[in-house]
C-alpha cells in the first residue's frame, strides 16, 4: 500500500536550533531517506519552505481569492512529506516513527493511506 | 436428532466456535463484513441441515467450509469476484482442494490476530471496545449499544467507520512482532479491562446487563491467557477481574443499593474465584514484567484473602500503590493511595493528600473526590464540612445506584452535630 507520511513540525521549534543542529538534522534525514530507498519504501518526499512563504488560492463563485499563508495561526504546520511503500499501518507506523524530527520530539507525523483509484 | 438436541448443538456450536470461525473467514476474505453474513448464513443453513443429517462431526470445520462456499457465492453474485482476484485467488484455491482433502480446522492463531486488528492503537478507543465485543464476544450491535446507553445508529457507524479504516488504512491482521507486542498486547488488555469495568462500575444501564459485560471480559481475558500462555500480563489481568468479580454478590444490598467494602458480608464473596484469581496472580508473579495489572491483582488478592476491614494489611496495600504511583502514575491511583494511607496511617494523613490532588485539578468533576474527602472528614469528626462534600458529590455523580448511596451518607452527615 501507499501511504504519505506528513511531516507536522512545530516550527518555532525548528528555528530556535542553531545551525549546527539543523546542519546534523539536515545529516540524519539524509540517512533517513536513503534507509527508506534501499528498503524499497521510498516513492518520493520533499522538505517545504516555511509556512510564512505560503500563498492560499481560493475560489469563491468563479472568482479567484488569493490570501497571505495559512488560515490560522497554528503552533503546527506542514514542513515536508515522504510518500511510501508499506505492506501495511504497522510497517508504515513504524518508519513514520523514525523520522527525524519527530524522534527529536520537534514534529507530530500524520500517516495518511493513499486512495487506490481503479484503471 | 430432536428439536431440543438440535437447538441444543446449535447454541453449543455457535457458543464454543463462533468467534474462531468467524476470525479464520476473516483472515481468508479479508473482509469483516462479508465474513460476519457469511457466518450467518452457515447458521442459518446448519439451522435445517442438522436436523436432517444430524450434527457433523466437526461442527467448526463444517462452518468454516459452508460459510466459505457461501461468501465465495455472494461475491460471484456480486460480481465483486474480480475486484479481489489476488486474496480471493487464493480462499478459491483453498475451497478447489476442500473437496478433497483440505482441512479446514479453524486456527486457534486467527483469534489472536483478530483481537490485535480490533484492538489496535490506530482506532479510537469506543471502536475498539465495539468491535472486539461484536467479533469476538458475538454481541449483537444492538446489545453493545443498549450496554454502553449508545443509540442503535450511533454504534452501528462507529462499527463501520472502525471496519472501514481497518480495510483502507491497512491495519494489519497479524500478531504483533516482539518489539511491538507488550504495548499493543497492552492495548488488548486495557480494552478487555474497560469492558470489565464498565460491567463492574456501573456508569449507567442496568445491572443486568451490566454483569454480562463483566463475564464477557472476564471470557475475554481467558481467551487471550490461553492465547498467550508464556505471558504473565494476560494472567494478571485474568486475576484481578477474577478477585474483583468475586466480590459483585455483596456489593449491593438485595434493594440493589452500594455496600461500602467495610461493611460487605464477605462469606458472600465468591471464594472459587478468589482461590483461582490468587492462583493466577501466582502464576504472573513468576515473570511479572512491567504490568500494573500484576499490582492491581496484588491489591485485589490482599482484600479477598482478609477476613475484615481491620485484619486487612494496609501497610502491604500501601506499598503496593506506591509503587503503582511511581510506575504508572495516574491522579485515579492516587486517589486509592489516599484510601489505603487513611487506613495504614490514619485519615489526616489521607486527607493532606486528597487536598493535595483537588488542587492538581485532574479530577475536576469526578465525584469519588469529594466522596473521600467527606468520608475522611466523617471519621474526623468533622460533620459539617463532611456533609459540604457529600453533597458536592452527589451532584456530580450519575448513576443512580451511587446517587442512592451518597444521598443516604448525605443525610446521616447532616444528621450529626
Amino acid at each position: 500500500m501507499k501511504y504519505l507520511l506528513m511531516i507536522y513540525e512545530r516550527e518555532a521549534a525548528w528555528a530556535g536550533l542553531g545551525e549546527e543542529e539543523q546542519g546534523r538534522i539536515f545529516g540524519e534525514y539524509g540517512a533517513y531517506t536513503e534507509r527508506l530507498k534501499a528498503g524499497g519504501h521510498l516513492l518520493g518526499g520533499e522538505a517545504l519552505q516555511p509556512s510564512s512563504t505560503a500563498t492560499m488560492v481560493r475560489v469563491v463563485d468563479g472568482r479567484v481569492l488569493t490570501t497571505d499563508g495559512p488560515y490560522a495561526e497554528t503552533k503546527e504546520q506542514l514542513g515536508g512529506f515522504y510518500l511510501i511503500e508499506a505492506a501495511d499501518l504497522d510497517v508504515a507506523l513504524g518508519l513514520a516513527a523514525e523520522i527525524p524530527s519527530a524522534r527529536h520530539g520537534m514534529a507530530d507525523i500524520e500517516v495518511r493511506p493513499v486512495l487506490d483509484v481503479p484503471g | 436428532m430432536n428439536g431440543t438436541a438440535h437447538e441444543a448443538a446449535l447454541e453449543r456450536a455457535f457458543r464454543d466456535h463462533r468467534s474462531s470461525v468467524l476470525a479464520t473467514l476473516i483472515r481468508q476474505l479479508g473482509d469483516f463484513d462479508l465474513a460476519e453474513e457469511a457466518l450467518a448464513e452457515a447458521f442459518l443453513v446448519a439451522a435445517t441441515r442438522w436436523v436432517a443429517d444430524g450434527e457433523p462431526e466437526r461442527p467448526a470445520a463444517w462452518l468454516l467450509t459452508t460459510a466459505r462456499f457461501r461468501a465465495i457465492d455472494r461475491l460471484r453474485r456480486e460480481r465483486r469476484f474480480a475486484d479481489r482476484v489476488p486474496r480471493l485467488a487464493a480462499a478459491e484455491d483453498r475451497t478447489v482442494v476442500l473437496d478433497t482433502d483440505f482441512d479446514p480446522q479453524p486456527i486457534e492463531d486467527d483469534r489472536l490476530r483478530l483481537i490485535f486488528t480490533c484492538c489496535h492503537p490506530a482506532l479510537a478507543r469506543e471502536a475498539q471496545v465495539a468491535l472486539t465485543l461484536r467479533t469476538l464476544a458475538g454481541l449483537s450491535t444492538e446489545e453493545i449499544a443498549r450496554a454502553f446507553l449508545v443509540p442503535v445508529p450511533t454504534l452501528a457507524q462507529r462499527l463501520v467507520r472502525a471496519k472501514k479504516k481497518i480495510q483502507s488504512a491497512g491495519i494489519p491482521y497479524r500478531v504483533p512482532a516482539a518489539p511491538e507486542l507488550p504495548e499493543r498486547l497492552d492495548a488488548v488488555l486495557q480494552v478487555i479491562y474497560l469492558i470489565f469495568n464498565e460491567g463492574y462500575a456501573a456508569t449507567s444501564g442496568s445491572s443486568y446487563l451490566r454483569s454480562e459485560l463483566s463475564a464477557e471480559a472476564i471470557r475475554l481475558a481467558r481467551l487471550v491467557v490461553s492465547l498467550l500462555p508464556g505471558r504473565a500480563e494476560p494472567q494478571a489481568l485474568l486475576a484481578l477481574v477474577l478477585l474483583h468479580e468475586a466480590r459483585r454478590p455483596a456489593r449491593l444490598t438485595p434493594e440493589g443499593d452500594l455496600v461500602r467494602l467495610a461493611e460487605q458480608d464477605r462469606s458472600r464473596w465468591n471464594r472459587e474465584q478468589i482461590e483461582e484469581g490468587r492462583r493466577w496472580l501466582t502464576t504472573a508473579l513468576g515473570d511479572p514484567g512491567d504490568s500494573r495489572f500484576v499490582l492491581e491483582a496484588a491489591i485485589a488478592a490482599l482484600h479477598g484473602e482478609a477476613s475484615s476491614v481491620e485484619t486487612t494489611d494496609w501497610r502491604q496495600i500501601l506499598a503496593l500503590y506506591d509503587l503503582l504511583a511511581r510506575r504508572f502514575p495516574s491522579p485515579v491511583i492516587d486517589l486509592n493511595r489516599a484510601v489505603a494511607l487513611s487506613m495504614a496511617e490514619g485519615p489526616a494523613a489521607a486527607l493532606v493528600e486528597i487536598e493535595r490532588l483537588e488542587a492538581a485539578g485532574q479530577l475536576a468533576g469526578y465525584h469519588l473526590l469529594p466522596a473521600t474527602r467527606a468520608d475522611l472528614l466523617t471519621r474526623l469528626g468533622r460533620h459539617d464540612e463532611a456533609t459540604a462534600a457529600y453533597r458536592q458529590a452527589l451532584e456530580l455523580a450519575t448513576h443512580e445506584t451511587e446517587r442512592r448511596f451518597l444521598a443516604g451518607r448525605l443525610a446521616a452527615s447532616a444528621g450529626k452535630p
